[in-house]
């Protein structure tokens, strides 16, 4: 995963430990994710209403939803969902949006200037605004959802590489290295790169948390992806009213979406103060 | 001072087309027959649903070819003609009245509360970097930031409403039933604005003229308000303009989930209910909401900051 290369080198005890903590966290909830729903058997749709809301630590190990759904299972498959589409919702918002960045900053002119206004008009709404407008045209589907939050995240990426490639462009170290026949290429690995790669990095981590909340949020409240799937927002509404009689049941994936999140800002932590 | 306002107008502008051009797309793509759908909303699904969607269709012009409809449609947004709920058959614009004036009251409670909250935290914290009140504020304010706002909402509602049966759960009428969706918005916004405080007062405090006036005598207490809040001031107020975007978004999620009867309550409504003109009408008017919450932002800093003024 590309966040590795957010560690910085300079020695800032204090911080490097919170970042340590966030990306051990991150290592754990990913493996979780990723191994939780091939390891798990249970198959999280499978109901068995004999078991409605079953305690913790009896046939099903985390206990089971009201309609007797294991716990444990719908919980693997909610990290998975909401990794999953954080991460592509990242990669498809930060490819163009760093792509674009420097070919704005590289160009120039009229290029430049049709970037920023697509980025002004995009930044005109806030994001979650523009999302749900989008889900207006198909309430519940994972399509404009994942559509609607890459458009409102590139925006980012691509205003940071603009805007910091610009200014090492303008730098006299560059200048002497087009003169001395250096290429674009050569300028972009040897000089770029290595400048953006932690900024990046640390809108990654900023674009996939906001990506995690906007999810749950969403079904959280009906417009996102709906009850059926194992997604943790829907599963914390669908479980409320049952909370007097299993509190930790609600809790769970309460919590899990709270490690995500909090995981991905401790990791996107900046070094300076 | 005037460009700032004339940039405000334009994005104003920009809102209104994105907005515009979006609800009219949706009107056209929507799957099935939006007059059947409608017939069927008022007067039941039964045998002379096909009758009785025709009539619909003549009411509300979804005969005519879409760029007519178009151009109709932008006109009336200009005039602010936003037209008739599809689902109630009142105007738009008599709907969003009520709602405004809801979600107005949330969002400036919400704002109001969180600068009452955030920058005393973070002078607390920023008069004395790293001593207890700094930890204190810092692991409140990471621990706030990664919640999202609905899972917020919930954890004062059960605190609130269910231990301590202090406010109620939900509703809208007086302050009581205002002081959670408010409160839950407010911590929201205060998580970031303490430790943009404390980054500011701490700078401030290293600052040359902060320590020129404590040489010169004057009292502790005078420094900080004479030479230090206004200074440090400058980035929160900035700041606030970034976090207008929390406000607006966290008016929609915060609203849906305690049942306020604001705009964006309103507006998660219309979406399930595809009831496109209300769409249009809520979304121009959160939107509309966010530019003028900026654009208060910018009249602010350049009230506290002169030099932005020659800009």
């Amino acid at each position: 995963m590309s966040i590795e290369t957010a560690f910085p080198s300079a020695d800032r005890p204090r911080r490097l430990s919170a970042r340590t903590i966030g990306a051990a966290l991150l290592l754990a909830l990913a493996a979780f994710a990723i191994l939780g729903p091939w390891l798990i058997e249970a198959d999280p749709a499978r109901q068995d209403l004999g078991a409605s809301l079953a305690p913790i630590g009896g046939a099903y190990l985390l206990g089971a939803d009201h309609y007797g759904r294991s716990l444990l299972a719908r919980l693997a498959h909610g990290a998975r969902l909401s990794f999953g589409m954080a991460f592509l919702t990242m990669m498809t918002a930060a490819l163009p949006g760093i792509f674009f960045g420097l070919v704005a900053a590289w160009r120039g002119g009229w290029i430049e200037r049709m970037f920023e206004l697509l980025a002004n008009i995009v930044l005109a709404l806030p994001g979650l605004m523009l999302v749900l407008l989008l889900l207006a045209f198909a309430p519940g589907n994972f399509g404009p959802l994942y559509l609607g939050l890459a458009l409102t995240l590139w925006v980012e990426f691509y205003r940071v590489t603009r805007a910091t490639t610009a200014t090492i462009l303008k730098q006299p170290h560059i200048e002497a290295a087009k003169l001395l026949g250096f290429g674009p290429g050569y300028i972009l690995r040897n000089h770029v790169v290595p400048v953006i790669a932690p900024l990046i990095a640390t809108l990654a981590a900023f674009a996939m948390a906001t990506a995690i909340i906007a999810i749950s949020t969403l079904s959280a409240i009906s417009v996102g992806l709906q009850p059926p799937t194992p997604e943790l927002g829907s599963m914390i509404v669908e479980l409320l009213p049952y909370y007097a009689e299993a509190p930790v049941h609600v809790l769970l994936p309460a919590v899990l979406i709270f490690l995500l999140v909090l995981a991905l800002q401790l990791v996107a932590q900046r070094e300076t103060r | 001072m005037r460009r700032f306002l004339l940039a405000r107008l334009v994005q104003a502008g920009v809102v209104a087309v994105v907005v515009g051009t979006l609800c009219f797309v949706l009107m056209r793509v929507l799957p099935g027959d939006a007059a059947m759908r409608i017939a069927a909303g008022r007067y039941g699904p039964d045998a002379m649903i096909a009758g009785a969607a025709e009539k619909v269709r003549q009411e509300l012009g979804l005969d005519q070819p879409w760029p007519v409809q178009f151009l109709e449609w932008l006109a009336n947004l200009v005039r602010f003609d936003l037209g008739h709920s599809l689902v109630t058959g009142a105007p738009v614009i008599e709907e969003l009245k009520v709602q405004l004036g809801a979600s107005l009251w949330l969002a400036a409670a919400a704002l109001l509360l969180s600068l009452l909250i955030g920058p005393a935290i973070g002078i607390v914290s920023g008069l004395r970097p790293n001593g207890w009140a700094d930890r204190l504020g810092l692991a409140g304010s990471v621990t706030l930031r990664a919640l999202p706002p609905f899972m917020l909402g919930l954890i004062l509602m059960l605190v609130f409403a269910i231990w301590l049966g202090w406010l109620p759960p939900a509703g809208f009428g007086s302050w009581r039933e205002l002081a959670l969706p408010s409160l839950t918005l407010a911590l929201g916004l205060a998580a970031v604005s303490s430790r943009v405080t404390r980054e500011a007062i701490a700078t401030v405090a290293k600052a040359p003229y902060f320590a020129f006036a404590r040489h010169k005598g004057l009292p502790e207490a005078a420094v900080v308000r004479r030479h230090g809040l206004r200074n440090a001031a400058i980035p929160v107020v900035s700041y606030l303009g970034l976090q207008a975007i929390y406000l607006v978004e966290g008016v929609v999620v915060v609203e849906s989930i305690l049942a306020y009867p604001g705009i964006g309550h309103a507006l998660v409504h219309a979406i399930v209910e595809r009831d496109i003109p209300m769409v249009q009408g809520t979304a121009l008017a959160m939107g509309l909401i966010f530019v003028a919450v900026t654009a208060g932002v910018d009249a602010a800093s350049a009230w506290l900051d002169p030099r932005l003024r020659r800009a």
